[in-house]
């Protein structure tokens, strides 16, 4: 349960804000941490916190691009496809994504390691091709460096693909901030 | 510009640093407010300065603050932070670059309309910024500039981050306070405007500001309205962050004053486009404002409010993207318009249905199944939208439909006489036109 496990940082979430309903994004993201998606579970626990009906709830975490409402890949991948990243590259880079791990627009690896989206501008139009991972940006990209990079993240997970690639080229880890 | 008065990232390395930015006279701005002028001194000075809101619409933002109501016990600042037109990463380097002269700005901001709270709504993607953003804020609460009674002044001001979780509406005010307060991030119907008791967050009033100008405002103080008035032109002065991306040698930022002309931004600053390729289109404003054909007088014309609506766009945030001849700017539209059906909120119909429709011709149309009567439809479908939506984004969403079909029909035709000249069922959806579509 949020409510036990995580009682003082729930507290400090409600001390941010005069109304109570203003905790329903920080209490999702929350839900989300814990729970790895938003499960329905999660939702009567956070309207049981703030005092609202649970299909509230529902409304606000289907209502955002960043709420996962079921179980996604472990990483999440997330690819921008818009106007100006497409003019650098970004589509071919998606597809080539999608072939290089075998998955389809959208979809999630076999093994649960990789989930692959589109998704709209995140504004690091200036360093296309951007991908977020989890969060977390990964910006200037190409082929080699995003091979390096799934090798990265498999060898994280101690789930060594099958086939490693044989390149060499160091991951472009530019995270924000 | 010798130094720079927004990105100083770029010629103070860590200025991000609270020690680093207050060494080199950060937060004195806010000292000399809250000790030596009354907050109708600051709006004098702001307005006096004409600082104009940098987030699109370029309003004055001294006039913003001063319809605030006097006597309302409780008023808010929130900074908008949420950050998602296409081809907009100014307010990104501000909060990574320079995120105490933000704070800064905004606690001057705060002090003018006397408010006791800032929220600063940053999109969810900007995450790890956000909790960047916390650090900084909590160094500027040791040190006095934060919480209860902010220098010694009587004054006390709490300032928050709240995580957006993706969605461009929300950068529209109303929808981000809604969001902001729990509800779905849909707009409001006004009046009653921010501003106003009933208007704003928690309903009451409220000033919304942009990340970028908010920075200026420190600048402002420090060396007077006369000395900001000094950069720019008159109608629009000061310093401006200009996005560019798509094609162009160097993409990035570039703070230079309001009033340098495409041309110079593009060729000097930007380097060039790729390869010397010939530039085709020029999106002032990202996917919001209508795209110009990148003629001689279009390079020639200053990058002001004024002199950009002159020819027919708008500058908005300067999110410029830059296309070259190689592209199909039908392809182009059905990009644009992909993003806004995605981001349409889905509470006013003719956004909701008409930026539906309007993707599904364009599917259409590049998969070679169009016939010329489909960019009637297109054009249709946008003039039942326009002016008839509840915010401007829908507004927006007519945009790269209407002025890619105005300025270049010719590319739409191609896609249609490409599936015309193929017209065999095997060869559907594999015109060239739709080949390179595929391959961008």
């Amino acid at each position: 349960m949020l409510k036990e496990k995580y009682a003082d940082r729930i507290a400090a979430i409600f001390a941010k804000y005069p109304d109570k309903r203003s905790a329903m994004m920080p209490l999702l993201y929350l839900a989300q941490e814990e729970y790895g998606y938003v499960t329905p579970e999660a939702l009567g626990e956070i309207a049981a916190l703030i005092g609202v009906d649970p299909t509230q709830v529902r409304s606000i975490s289907g209502f955002y691009t960043m709420f996962r409402e079921e179980p996604k890949g472990k990483y999440w991948l997330q690819v921008c496809t818009d106007l100006p990243c497409a003019l650098r590259g970004a589509e071919q880079f998606y597809q080539e994504l999608l072939a290089e791990l075998d998955v389809e627009d959208g979809g999630t690896t076999a093994d649960g390691m990789f989930t692959v989206e589109r998704v709209m501008c995140l504004a690091a139009c200036d360093r296309a091709p951007v991908l977020q991972n989890n969060f977390h940006y990964h910006e200037n990209l190409d082929m080699d460096k995003m091979r390096a990079l799934i090798r990265q993240w498999r060898e994280e997970a101690g789930q060594p693909a099958p086939d490693a690639a044989a390149d060499s080229a160091d991951p472009d880890d530019s995270a924000a901030g | 510009m010798a130094e720079h008065i927004l990105l100083r990232d770029l010629d103070i390395p860590d200025i991000r640093r609270f020690e680093v930015y207050t060494r080199h006279g950060g937060y004195e701005a806010l000292r000399k407010v809250v000790t030596t002028m009354t907050p109708d001194d600051v709006i004098n000075e702001v307005k006096k300065s004409n600082l104009r809101g940098r987030g699109g619409a370029g309003f004055p933002t001294g006039v913003k603050w001063s319809f605030i109501p006097r006597q309302e016990p409780i008023k808010y600042v929130v900074v908008n932070a949420d950050e998602s037109e296409p081809g907009t990463f100014k307010d990104r380097q501000i909060l990574e670059g320079n995120p105490h002269q933000l704070i800064e700005g905004a606690l001057i901001a705060a002090y003018a309309i006397q408010a006791t709270a800032i929220y600063i709504y940053c999109r969810g993607e900007f995450w790890d910024l956000t909790h960047a953003l916390d650090r900084h804020i909590e160094d500027a609460r040791q040190a006095g500039f934060v919480g209860e009674n902010i220098l010694d002044s009587g004054w006390s001001c709490e300032v928050h981050t709240h995580l957006g979780a993706g969605a461009y509406i929300c950068g529209e005010e109303s929808a981000l306070l809604n969001s902001l307060q729990g509800l779905l991030g849909q707009p409001r119907v006004r009046p009653p405007f921010p501003a106003q008791k009933g208007g704003g967050l928690y309903y009451e009033a409220t000033v919304v500001n942009n990340v970028e100008t908010l920075t200026n405002v420190p600048w402002i103080i420090n060396n007077g309205a006369d000395a900001y008035l000094q950069i720019g032109t008159p109608e629009s002065p000061g310093p401006k962050i200009y996005c560019l991306s798509g094609h162009i040698n160097r993409p990035g930022n570039y703070e230079l004053p309001l009033g340098i002309t495409f041309r110079e931004l593009i060729y000097e600053h930007g380097g060039g486009i790729p390869d010397d390729r010939k530039l085709k289109a020029i999106l002032p404003s990202g996917a919001s404002g209508p795209v110009l054909p990148a003629t001689d007088a279009v390079l020639d014309t200053p990058l002001t409010y004024e002199a950009v609506a002159k020819i027919g766009s708008t500058l908005g945030s300067a999110s410029i993207i830059l296309i070259d001849e190689t592209v199909n700017m039908a392809w182009a539209g059905s990009k644009m318009t992909q993003f806004f059906a995605h981001e349409s909120c889905g509470k006013c119909t003719p956004c909701r249905e008409g930026t539906y429709w309007s993707r599904r011709r364009y599917d259409t149309l590049l998969a070679g199944r169009a016939a010329e009567k489909d960019i009637d439809i297109l054009s249709d479908v946008a003039g039942q939208m326009t002016g008839l939506t509840l915010c401007a984004l829908g507004e927006f969403a007519v945009n790269p439909v209407v002025w890619t079909i105005k300025h270049f029909r010719q590319d739409y035709l191609e896609y249609i006489q490409q599936a015309a000249a193929e017209e065999k069922p095997a060869a559907r959806g594999k015109g060239k036109a739709a080949r390179d579509a595929a391959a961008r």
